[in-house]
């Protein structure tokens, strides 16, 4: 759509504006503030130049939780992805199915991430839940306390479980708005199931793609409370993610200006990221033709 | 290589238990295509006439009846088996081929040899006018080329029993439009496809098609050339529904030769007994009615000027009735209104009765 | 052949009444027989199963008495008990929790929302200086680890007197929802003709009357969608929520999490908190669920 070239439109992004700078530049400000300073109490501040950045950069925990939240991100992202697309694939087109289906996979999406700590919290316990239970019957040594492996794989399983919803809804949408005459045109080209998905299906899922892949990246690479609920990032440290790491420094020990300084470090690379992604996606969107 | 396709009594409903007529998207059908046959079906949306298209191309498969191709029953096969070929409303392409992928898509997903499907490709980029393009990205070009790229997809199989248009020509701009129907009209003649073409456009089915099929509420309600249809419409529907304006329809009662018109009388051509309790109603076209000083004396409402002649709407004992004149006849100022015997029609309850000379 | 075979299409009346039971079972046999016998529905069948098994195992535990949940594995409650609801239902400690909850999320929803409704119709009807910056940088705080708010929220609602408060929290939360309310109104709303703008002001319509009167109702379902995803979001939040309050607006998912830290083993009421805590979004899906795919399907990169 052609738009007018209108600079008192200004005024009606207005409220937004003044609403994110209180909500997001003013803390922002605070927090660059508090990255180029040092305190010993008293809120007296001096000025320590990019010492915290340095020390940042250079310290082993920094850079494991940084590995960690990657990893993570990268198992979610190659689980999450083509499994939802492949639930999506085989959702029902119409009649009561779909409510069903919607209304059941969306429930996840809707419940407290504290509490979806909780569920999986008790559902792996060996004593009382269903999951660890049973596990320990089979004989399989499971216990996401002491095991870091367990411990992975529960966190992992857990945001499968939670997430999984979003990339099938999200595809779901997408399948649903390609026209019938598409699959009947392949019909009668004789496509096998696998044609129909490579060269009408995933084409016309490329943008609902995209932004599943970022709000996936985003939220993976920012998760807290799920594993801090179920592990309270142990054994040890081993999931330890950066979000954790840093509530632990901001509030926990109150190291106000690492954790400024990690912040910031931190918001850079999501952005980072989400940027690559976007950019590459886009030009394979190009490319092939959206 | 083509098929006459044959359909006898076929019925379709979308619902599951259709309980009365009205549930059903198309009544009962008996149609023969003739091999090499260029066919349109024609009628307003929601006549049933893509129902019935998708029971050929065997995307819907009928609730009762049968097709036969070259006279062997394919009800039960699928669209693939039935090698037939079609154009959707809006272009079906690919995206992310280029055109002479897209073209090589329905033969390669039937193995056949790759110097085969190169010479096959080749010919249909010739015959669609495409050579030029055939390594771009199918996307990048215009809806009509699209259209063509659709439609190439389909010619390029040899086998093919038949071509299907659903409203080829929706998104196509309105100067394209008659191209890309005259190419077809090429297409047909010199490879003698059988086609059969739905729209709900009269001027694309009566230049297109030899004979046209006209559906109104899921029946057949006439078959004929763009003549008969023109000249001896079956159904009071037919005589509205083609020519420009439609036909003019008016109740009137039969006494003999005599057709009564509230006060007013019209001799008819011929006679014919007609049983009690059903409406009688004379159609006779625009093109067949007289302005002049003798006849049925009338009232001018509205004089439409449209180039080489004039519509003039006309009042005839409380009804509407448009007559055309040609652009430089006179219009007298105490007009009159006379009917040429050859254009008029009777029909009772809707269908055309036959006079009795 | 025209006659010939047009007559016999006429339509007979005793064949269509009587004919469409038989021939309806007929070709449904016929179908199936075709395609052979379907299995997708096994895919989301097993998938469901899988979301639904925890979820289960909550419920199925908020019924029973601690006894039964510590000292026996049973697949459902032997001993069925309220006791772990009535808990909840008298303590003001804890159902003030939920009151809290949703106070702070209806306001989220509603601030969220109201502010988004101008921006995104001025993203989506004019260009201005800095509209692609500003769009973009919108976004970015939706990208914004929650995290690193959390410190100098504290300390710049501190400073404002606003801890402990509902709008704090509503207000916070705004950092990841106003842009995501900005981006899926933004796509409703330019599926929306300008036309139909242009008329209502040739028509002698103010902005903001216009707006109200004929915008809004015709992006009604969009609306619908943002405020579903507003909702979503506020409710599922804990980190922030859990930083700016202390006991009075308190949500019901922090007053969970101090409940095991503090008693430890009273898991019938934690398990019936946390069922409390899925109904609310269990009866927004229910209202949306017609609009959720198309929720989805809308909103621009």
């Amino acid at each position: 759509m052609d738009r007018t070239w209108n600079n008192k439109a200004w005024f009606l992004v207005l409220p937004v504006l003044l609403l994110v700078a209180f909500s997001a530049i003013i803390p922002l400000m605070t927090v660059v503030n508090y990255s180029v300073q040092d305190t010993f109490g008293n809120n007296v501040f001096f000025w320590v130049g990019v010492e915290w950045f340095e020390e940042l950069l250079h310290s082993p925990r920094f850079w494991q939780a940084l590995l960690r939240n990657l990893i993570f991100s990268a198992i979610i992202l190659a689980i999450q992805i083509p499994l939802g697309v492949f639930i999506a694939l085989n959702m029902p087109r119409r009649g009561w199915g779909v409510s069903v289906c919607l209304v059941l996979m969306a429930l996840p999406l809707l419940i407290p991430w504290n509490v979806v700590g909780t569920i999986w919290q008790v559902f792996g316990r060996v004593d009382i839940g269903l999951l660890g239970y049973t596990l320990a019957r089979l004989g399989i040594n499971y216990n996401y306390v002491q095991d870091p492996l367990a411990a992975w794989v529960t966190v992992i399983v857990m945001d499968i479980w939670h997430w999984t919803s979003l990339v099938v809804l999200l595809c779901y949408a997408g399948l649903v708005s390609i026209p019938d005459a598409y699959f009947q045109a392949a019909k009668i080209d004789g496509a096998s199931r696998w044609s129909v998905f490579r060269y009408i299906q995933l084409p016309k899922m490329n943008r609902v793609l995209l932004i599943a892949v970022l709000l996936r990246f985003m939220d993976s690479f920012m998760i807290y409370t799920e594993p801090f609920v179920v592990t309270g990032g142990g054994p040890g440290n081993e999931t330890t993610f950066l979000s954790i790491d840093l509530v632990k420094m901001a509030i926990g020990q109150f190291d106000v200006g690492p954790a400024a300084a990690m912040s910031l470090v931190y918001f850079l690379i999501v952005l980072l990221v989400c940027w690559v992604f976007y950019t590459v996606m886009t030009n394979y969107g190009e490319e092939s033709g959206r | 290589m083509m098929a006459r396709i044959e359909l006898q009594q076929l019925q379709h409903s979308y619902l599951a238990r259709p309980k009365s007529a009205a549930d059903y998207a198309l009544k009962e059908v008996n149609h023969t295509f003739d091999d090499g046959g260029a066919y349109a079906l024609l009628g307003p949306s929601g006549c049933g006439k893509t129902t019935l298209l998708s029971i050929i191309s065997g995307l819907v498969t009928p609730s009762e009846g049968k097709i036969l191709f070259n006279g062997e029953d394919v009800t039960e096969r699928s669209t693939e088996q039935r090698n037939i070929a079609q154009v959707f409303q809006f272009p079906v392409i690919y995206d992310t081929m280029t055109v002479a992928q897209n073209l090589a898509f329905p033969l390669r997903n039937r193995r056949l040899p790759e110097d085969e499907i190169n010479r096959r490709v080749a010919e249909i980029l010739e015959m669609i006018g495409l050579t030029d393009r055939a390594d771009r990205r199918a996307r990048r070009l215009t809806a009509d080329q699209k259209q063509k790229i659709s439609l190439g997809r389909g010619l390029v199989r040899s086998d093919v029993n038949a071509i299907l248009f659903d409203e080829p020509l929706t998104v196509i701009d309105p100067h394209m439009k008659w191209q890309l129907r005259s190419q077809l009209k090429q297409l047909h003649r010199r490879f003698g496809y059988t086609m059969v073409y739905v729209t709900h456009d009269q001027t694309e089915a009566l230049t297109f098609a030899d004979t046209v099929v006209v559906m109104y509420e899921g029946q057949i309600v006439q078959i004929g050339t763009p003549s008969q249809l023109f000249e001896k419409p079956r159904h009071t529907f037919v005589g509205y529904f083609i020519g420009s304006p439609g036909m003019n329809v008016l109740p009137v009662e039969l006494d003999g030769r005599t057709a009564r018109l509230g006060g007013s009388a019209v001799e008819l051509p011929g006679s014919i007994e007609v049983g009690q309790g059903s409406t009688i109603e004379l159609g006779i076209r625009p093109e067949y009615l007289r302005l002049g000083r003798e006849g049925l004396p009338t009232r001018i409402t509205k004089i439409e000027d449209i180039g080489r002649r004039k519509i003039v709407h006309a009042e005839l004992e409380g009804h509407e009735v448009a007559v055309i004149v040609p652009e430089h006849e006179e219009i007298p100022a105490d007009p009159r209104l006379s009917f040429d015997q050859r254009g008029i029609n009777l029909y009772a309850d809707s269908w055309r009765l036959e006079l009795e000379p | 052949m025209t006659d010939d075979a047009s007559r016999s299409t006429v339509i007979r009346a005793d064949a269509t009444t009587s004919a469409p039971t038989v021939a309806t079972r007929t070709s449904r046999l016929r179908r199936a027989g075709r395609n052979g016998p379907r299995t997708s529905w096994l895919v989301p069948t097993l998938y469901i199963i899988f979301l639904m098994l925890p979820i289960y195992w909550l419920v199925n535990m908020s019924f029973k008495t601690n006894v039964e949940i510590t000292s026996s594995f049973t697949l459902w409650p032997r001993t069925f008990t309220l006791r772990n609801y009535a808990v909840i239902f008298t303590d003001p400690s804890w159902y003030n929790g939920y009151i809290n909850s949703i106070i702070y999320v209806v306001l989220n929803t509603v601030i969220s929302v109201a502010v988004a409704l101008p921006a995104a119709y001025a993203f989506s009807r004019y260009r201005f200086l800095g509209d692609k910056h500003l769009f973009f940088w919108l976004l970015t705080n939706r990208m914004a680890p929650p995290a690193v708010f959390v410190l100098p929220f504290f300390q710049l609602y501190s400073a404002f007197g606003l801890i402990d408060t509902h709008i704090a929290v509503a207000l916070a939360h705004c950092l990841f929802n106003v842009p995501l309310a900005v981006w899926i109104l933004e796509g409703f709303m330019s599926g929306v003709p300008k036309e139909i703008d242009e008329t209502a002001y040739i028509d002698g319509y103010s902005f903001p009357r216009f707006f109200v009167r004929i915008f809004v109702p015709l992006i009604a379902s969009g609306i619908g969608v943002a405020a579903f995803f507003c909702f979503m979001f506020s409710w599922v939040e804990l980190l922030i929520a859990r930083t700016l309050t202390t006991t009075d607006a308190k949500p019901i998912s922090a007053i969970m999490t101090r409940t095991v830290s503090a008693s430890g083993l009273d898991w019938g009421v934690l398990a019936a908190a946390g069922v409390l805590t899925i109904i609310p979004g269990a009866l927004v899906i229910y209202f949306v669920r017609n609009y959720i795919a198309k929720g989805f399907a809308l909103g621009r990169v």
